[in-house]
């Protein structure tokens, strides 16, 4: 069980403790400040704080033995001279880091591994704690890159990482927008994954094709790393093959729309949800805050409500801002307008932390 | 030497005391401030040492206009101001 939470939030970063039984507020850091996103590397126990400070840029900083220090934020490769490139809505794209918005620790036989995806579109490794970053340029540089397209954040950017628990080289990572990708040696080689999905706005040529796909979200189970979970900007998929096809679970109540998926740690079929009634009306269906739950699979979800706002709650759950627990039972989110609630049993009831908090962008068990 | 001002504003996050530097353009002045200040770059500049976008530099009262390379010339008696323009929620 983990009795600690860091909540990344617009206006600092808030440590929740429990203590004898109830989750309160226990300290902030760098208060007023964006912070967009936190690891805790649980192989050395240190904690990573992605900071955005706007007309400064993007900035880290690192867990020290008593308080933060600054080190590197990755920073991309000088743009060789003449090279012109453009977004997909034809807008030039910066080679510079516009966002932190994926932090995830490497392999258990590979300490110091910190591998961290970007907006706008280059993904980084670094192999000593974070102290010093390097672009993986055979990504960067891949020709099918550049058919990444911003959605939501204007820019394209990685925000879903995962490493196999049984072979640290293979790593899957997740663009929105431009599908899934993976690589099976640390990232010298990468290839598109993701047959099956379906971007329902795109023209029909593009419907199905794998680099079009606005994936929200991937998830893996850590026992079952086969069985991979998709939060999607039109659906939910799951695939039972590492990623290589996806099948649509359809039907799901309240909606198929959200941002976050999480897995069971042990059990593939579980996965959790928070919906929002659809991409052009991003808030809980009649103003109720629910968490939808599979347990099959996707044949069935329980609609979990108890404890959580039933009227006129439009809170939106970002994909990085749900989260849960190593024992799979426990569970945490937090929502842009600062509502942030705790289970301890799977979602059946929620307790609210407070309502109080900044917009929240990130929570993460620490 | 020019002397440089930085921003109170980003005082807080990294020290840039008020500074004189030589140089005969802004990339060459700041480059002289970032050797003694390393750590003051990254806030100034983005990852191709373009000047960020927020920001911006006055030399003796006028705004630069090479954002990008920085040439706008010094002269040994300048004053440079560097500022940020301040937006946001």
């Amino acid at each position: 069980m983990t009795d600690t939470i860091l909540v990344s939030t617009r206006k600092g970063l808030f440590w929740i403790a429990r203590r004898n039984g109830s989750w309160k507020i226990e300290k902030a850091d760098f208060l007023g400040d964006n912070v967009s996103l936190t690891l805790t590397d649980p192989r050395s126990g240190l904690h990573f704080v992605a900071l955005d400070h706007g007309h400064f840029g993007v900035k880290m900083d690192r867990s020290t033995a008593k308080d933060w220090e600054e080190i590197a934020a990755p920073a991309y490769p000088p743009k060789p001279e003449g090279i012109e490139e453009n977004d997909a809505w034809g807008r030039p794209l910066a080679w510079s880091t516009a966002r932190i918005w994926a932090l995830q620790a490497g392999g258990a036989d590979e300490p110091g591994v910190i591998w961290c995806g970007t907006l706008p579109g280059g993904l980084f490794r670094s192999t000593d704690h974070g102290g010093t970053w390097e672009m993986v340029r055979s990504l960067w540089d891949h020709p099918k890159r550049k058919q990444w397209a911003g959605g939501g954040a204007e820019l394209p950017g990685i925000h879903s990482i995962l490493v196999d628990p049984r072979d640290s080289k293979r790593v899957w990572i997740a663009v929105s927008t431009g599908g899934i990708w993976f690589t099976e040696d640390s990232g010298a080689s990468w290839a598109q994954r993701g047959e099956g999905m379906r971007a329902e706005y795109m023209p029909p040529e593009l419907t199905h094709d794998p680099i079009a796909q606005d994936v929200h979200c991937l998830a893996q189970c850590a026992a079952a790393p086969h069985r991979m979970w998709v939060q999607h900007h039109n659906g939910i998929f799951v695939s039972s093959d590492e990623g290589k096809t996806f099948d649509e679970i359809t039907g799901v109540e309240p909606s198929a729309f959200g941002f976050p998926v999480v897995v069971h740690p042990r059990d593939p079929d579980t996965a959790w949800f928070v919906p929002e009634i659809k991409d052009e009306k991003r808030i809980p269906r009649d103003g109720r805050l629910v968490v939808s739950r599979t347990r099959d699979g996707g044949k069935t979800f329980d609609i979990l409500t108890k404890g959580l706002p039933q009227q006129h709650a439009y809170d939106v759950v970002y994909r990085h801002a749900l989260a849960l627990d190593p024992s799979g039972d426990r569970l945490a989110f937090g929502s842009t307008t600062g509502g942030l609630w705790v289970s301890e049993d799977q979602g059946e009831h929620w307790c609210n932390v407070t309502y109080t908090l900044p917009p929240i962008y990130a929570v993460r068990f620490a | 030497m020019a002397r440089i001002v930085f921003t109170p504003n980003i005082q807080r996050l990294v020290e840039c005391p008020e500074t004189e530097a030589a140089g005969v353009n802004v990339r060459e002045v700041l480059d002289n401030v970032f050797a003694s200040n390393p750590q003051a770059r990254s806030y100034l500049l983005d990852d191709q040492a373009v000047l960020r976008r927020h920001m911006t530099i006055f030399v003796d009262g006028r705004a630069i206009r090479d954002r990008a390379g920085l040439s706008d010339p010094v002269s040994a008696g300048s004053r440079i101001y560097v500022f940020q323009a301040l937006s946001g929620g």
